[in-house]
């Protein structure tokens, strides 16, 4: 808070944090804000062009519907919207988070004894080029509630990129550091704990990087197969009622809230994985040469 | 330096009796070495690429078993003494600082971080790095990666250091600096060294002995005293008796590829 007021009376706008720090050069000034401005103004673009072809060809609402009434439709189908949203992003996130558990314990488990990889492998990589929505109608069967049967079917999906990443991070520590851990007598703990967990965390970190993105994709495609309805449905049931009701706009809507929340669970894994790499690996330091 | 309960004080640290070591693909990579090695005393082997001296440096540390033969420790009652390895390349873990580095030989036998503090600011004081601590490998120099592999080296106080080509990958500066901080470190701490490497001018700077080794199938084809007093330093490095003895080792190193070409 204490430097906020320095900058704030300079520079109200959120584009440029830096501008108040001396010694930067105006053209690194320049490039920051069109860092900024650039894709913003590319988004305005579009929505301009959007609108404009719209009005102009008076195109059906229930065709394609204008910005604005997209925003309306936001605006007035808010509380549905966001009760949908919360419902797969549940779905998502629990999935995400046991597939981040299960993928990591059978990752170390596989890298443990050739035999277990053997055993395990195979069962692992058929579940995955198994299409999911193929296994849905048998998982909804086998499962009491739609909800667990979702849960699963996004499980499915986002564990697998953790399972092989980690699992080829895992196998991935330097040779000389294992000689060395022999050398002073590291216990099998002792050398997962100290060197194969920290070495293989850049590649689980773009393992879970992946699994974000496909857990919620996988959650959508589930919803679809289950068909749910009524109050306890997600976003993919919004999107299909709107489509027999032609409610288009409403349905544009529930897309940009998908496709947003897709981006914010991308930025997020992102930045954990910036934050636990920037120090040390090579992929988040910038260069300067 | 020799414990007088358990050993022999004129005995050999180590003694290399007959060891052939044979990889699974059949080749023989070490025929019939023998060897043995006095405390305190620094010996270079010295060979060609293929001779086996780094597969000789990781038997004795215990880095996979002897196909025949035996390794013993006369000097401390046949129990490997604690040891110090560097390898070419400095083997740093590039999440941990330096300080955490050079902790984990303490850190693998449950010493807590507190408690070997000032322990590890010696061993990289040691070094000329207490500086550092701080830094991760990535923000150091060749040189400076390879001193905190050496303060990781020395931090557990061995009797016997073990060095696989240490230098070979740094600028010749760099490693003729390092060279003359080793033999200050050498005398000050009375190690043992076993220094593997393929460098002439090295081995007569840095030893008391020269083993030179020859390949296909790796093995001693000749033993060489170096007969100059340390300390040793940039002086010697330029001296007639330095060229000469390069002179000596160099032709027999020569005359040992020249054997196997034969």
């Amino acid at each position: 808070m204490t430097a906020v007021p320095r900058e704030g009376t300079q520079t109200p706008t959120t584009a440029a944090p830096d501008n108040a720090r001396s010694g930067l050069e105006p053209h690194i000034l320049v490039e920051k804000a069109l860092r900024v401005a650039i894709p913003a103004g590319m988004l305005i673009l579009v929505i301009l062009v959007w609108q404009r072809y719209v009005t102009v060809n008076e195109v059906p609402h229930y065709i394609l519907p204008s910005p604005v009434r997209v925003a309306e439709a936001f605006a007035s189908d808010w509380p549905v919207l966001i009760g949908a949203l919360w419902v797969t992003l549940q779905i998502t996130l629990t999935a995400l988070a046991a597939a981040l558990v299960t993928g990591v314990l059978l990752a170390i488990l596989m890298t443990q004894s050739r035999w277990i990889e053997l055993a395990i492998s195979p069962y692992a990589v058929t579940l995955q080029v198994t299409p999911v929505i193929a296994i849905a109608p048998l998982i909804l069967i086998y499962t009491p509630n739609t909800a667990t049967a979702l849960l699963i079917c996004a499980w499915i999906v986002a564990f697998f990129p953790i399972l092989s990443n980690t699992t080829q991070g895992l196998k991935s520590t330097d040779h000389n550091l294992l000689n060395l851990f022999e050398l002073y007598g590291a216990s099998r703990w002792q050398t997962l704990l100290f060197l194969r967990l920290p070495s293989a965390l850049p590649y689980f970190l773009a393992g879970l990087r992946i699994a974000g993105g496909l857990a919620l994709i996988a959650a959508v495609v589930a919803e679809f197969a289950a068909g749910t309805a009524g109050a306890g449905s997600g976003l993919a049931f919004r999107i299909l009622e709107s489509g027999y009701r032609l409610n288009i706009p409403r349905l544009f809507a529930a897309l940009v809230l998908l496709s947003v929340t897709g981006v914010v669970i991308y930025g997020a894994t992102s930045f954990v994985s910036y934050l636990l790499l920037r120090k040390w690996h090579e992929s988040a330091i910038k260069r300067e040469n | 330096m020799n414990d007088p309960r358990t050993g022999d004080a004129t005995a050999p640290l180590v003694s290399i009796r007959d060891v052939c070591k044979v990889f699974s693909n059949g080749t023989v990579a070490l025929k019939d070495m023998s060897l043995d090695i006095a405390p305190c005393s620094f010996v270079s082997l010295l060979g060609p690429s293929g001779c086996g001296k780094s597969t000789a440096l990781r038997i004795v540390a215990g880095l996979g078993e002897a196909t025949s033969g035996d390794i013993v420790w006369p000097a401390s009652g046949d129990e490997r003494p604690e040891l110090g390895f560097v390898f070419q390349e400095p083997t740093l873990m590039p999440w941990a600082t330096v300080f955490d580095n050079v902790w984990l030989p303490m850190r693998l036998k449950g010493r807590r971080r507190a408690d070997v503090r000032d322990e590890i600011m010696t061993a990289l004081a040691t070094v000329g790095l207490d500086q550092f601590s701080d830094a991760y490998p990535r923000e150091l120099s060749g040189g400076m990666k390879m001193r905190v592999s050496i303060a990781r080296a020395l931090v557990t106080r061995p009797k016997l250091l073990l060095m696989d080509e240490p230098f070979a990958a740094l600028d010749e500066i760099t490693r003729f600096r390092l060279n003359n901080d080793l033999l200050q470190l050498w005398e000050r701490f009375e190690w043992t060294v076993i220094f593997v490497t393929h460098s002439v001018f090295e081995s007569v700077y840095l030893s008391q002995r020269i083993v030179v080794m020859a390949s296909r199938p790796g093995r001693v084809v000749e033993e060489l005293t170096v007969d100059a007093p340390y300390p040793r330093n940039e002086d010697f490095r330029t001296s007639p008796l330095y060229g000469e003895q390069c002179r000596r080792v160099s032709s027999a190193l020569h005359d040992a590829m020249e054997a196997n070409a034969a």
